[in-house]
């Protein structure tokens, strides 16, 4: 496909992702309502943040001004090359800041300099899969620094957990980054799971849990487990939406796993905000077609 | 619904109470990181005279400048407060502020100053940018933008009935440490 027009998908495909909630997390937090008591701070919170979802995406305006950092998950077949997606989704970044989808959010570590179009050393991030069929999907997620500040890594054994090496101890870990957390990862949370890998692997697949829908079930029946109990015993904690108390505290617990060294055992824990800001596109020949609108 | 006029007093402010909603109208200062730091390392010159008896919003908006040359918000929900913490008594000190707005909630140093100086810090909706930006009626001026860049610049922006909640109040209050503690006795149990 021609860069100007690979360039206005990948654009359309921010835009989507910026200024929509895709649809698993609004009926996420309408669920939460139902939960929490009429009337309450906490009922009227998921009230306010589902009432801005709508008004942003009829005005095509971001939902947070933390835009976040842009994370492109790729899978591409043999009619494409890595350079020129590079190369549209690179001009289509610019792009989504100038018309205001994003805000600037890459700051060179050194200078302190704003980059001013969400460009710099590892902005966006990319992951690529090569595949043998010929087209894209790509998967794009926005996580803001709000909720990228509270994500957590543990290494197991853990004594202050009295964590060991097995899920009971993956359990405990969750329990204690929500915890810390409070509101201020803007809860209603998502949490990415990553047990085992190495010290990134681990928080990678914690991430890719992140994609995920939130009415699946994991594959693995342990991990399946895990995640149910860890979605109704953190909502126990009370922290609620935006922690300002309420039953509402996560909206969905995602687990993966990697294989680990024999003396390493990471937890990763990525919180993702209630904003949950995801969008799918697949691309096959000259076709184009948005998971949802 | 306690309606609150900018600049405002330290005796109106002493009225009130963690959980009270506000909604503010006057003229306030977006502030964050870089912006902190500048208040505490220097005498704030540009800022001085704005912040007296007004609010510091913590937020770093997405902001659209329009054919005439005029800013205006886009999106301009809250950032998390904590950051600001070695900062804000200091700040609330030297500048005579009267509140700071943000999410999360800020530690003990702010809550102490709170009590002495008679100021509150309350929380937005953290995530509803859409909704905030259309209570930011206008966009005034702005302040070391080439040096802080647009999310940490100082925003100087006039507002109406723009919502919040106090969860830190004058009296030694906070919503922020009650969760906290609430949740505490949940989290033991579970880690066990």
């Amino acid at each position: 496909m021609e860069h100007e027009k690979l360039t206005a998908h990948f654009l359309e495909l921010i835009r989507r992702a910026s200024t929509s909630l895709p649809p698993d997390v609004v009926e996420a937090l309408r669920r939460g309502i139902e939960n929490e008591e009429p009337g309450s701070t906490a009922a009227s919170t998921l009230g306010l943040l589902l009432e801005n979802s709508q008004k942003a995406k009829e005005a095509e305006t971001p939902i947070c001004q933390d835009t976040g950092a842009l994370y492109f998950f790729i899978e591409y077949g043999p009619d494409y090359r890595q350079s020129q997606l590079i190369e549209a989704i690179e001009a289509a970044t610019a792009e989504a800041t100038a018309r205001y989808y994003l805000r600037p959010n890459a700051v060179d570590s050194i200078t302190g300099k704003n980059s001013g179009n969400n460009l710099g050393a590892g902005a966006p991030n990319f992951q690529f899969t090569e595949r043998d069929e010929n087209g894209l999907r790509v998967k794009l997620l926005l996580k803001g620094g709000g909720s990228e500040n509270v994500c957590a890594q543990y290494k197991l054994p853990d004594g202050r957990l009295k964590a060991g090496r097995d899920l009971d101890g993956v359990r405990k870990c969750v329990v204690d980054a929500v915890f810390q957390a409070q509101g201020k990862g803007c809860s209603p949370g998502i949490m990415g799971v990553g047990i085992g890998g190495n010290r990134d692997s681990s928080y990678g697949v914690a991430k890719k849990q992140l994609l995920r829908d939130l009415g699946d079930v994991n594959v693995d029946p342990e991990l399946a487990d895990l995640e149910k109990r860890l979605m109704s015993e953190l909502n126990l904690l009370g922290i609620g939406p935006m922690g300002l108390g309420g039953k509402t505290t996560v909206i969905g617990v995602k687990a993966g796993q990697l294989h680990r060294l024999p003396a390493c055992f990471f937890v990763s824990i990525a919180y993702l905000c209630w904003a949950a800001r995801k969008a799918f596109m697949t691309l096959d020949g000259e076709e184009v077609a948005y998971d949802w609108d | 619904m306690i309606g609150i006029k900018l600049p405002v007093s330290a005796d109106e402010i002493r009225k009130l109470k963690v959980g009270d909603e506000v909604s503010i109208t006057g003229v306030m200062v977006t502030a964050r990181d870089a912006a902190h730091k500048y208040l505490v390392e220097t005498n704030g010159e540009d800022v001085r005279d704005l912040l007296k008896g007004s609010m510091i919003y913590h937020c770093g908006p997405v902001v659209k400048k329009g054919d005439n040359g005029k800013y205006s918000f886009v999106a301009a929900g809250p950032t998390t407060s904590i950051r600001e913490e070695p900062y804000e008594a200091k700040v609330f000190e030297k500048y005579d502020v009267r509140a700071a707005i943000g999410k999360g909630g800020m530690g003990a140093d702010t809550l102490a100053a709170c009590g002495k100086f008679g100021s509150v810090y309350l929380s937005a909706i953290g995530g509803i940018a859409t909704t905030l930006a259309q209570s930011v009626v206008e966009v005034l001026d702005v302040k070391k933008l080439e040096e802080f860049g647009v999310p940490e610049a100082f925003w100087v922006i006039r507002v109406e009935d723009f919502p919040a909640i106090v969860t830190m109040d004058s009296h030694g209050n906070s919503l922020h440490d009650e969760i906290l503690e609430k949740s505490r006795g949940e989290y033991e149990k579970l880690v066990g």
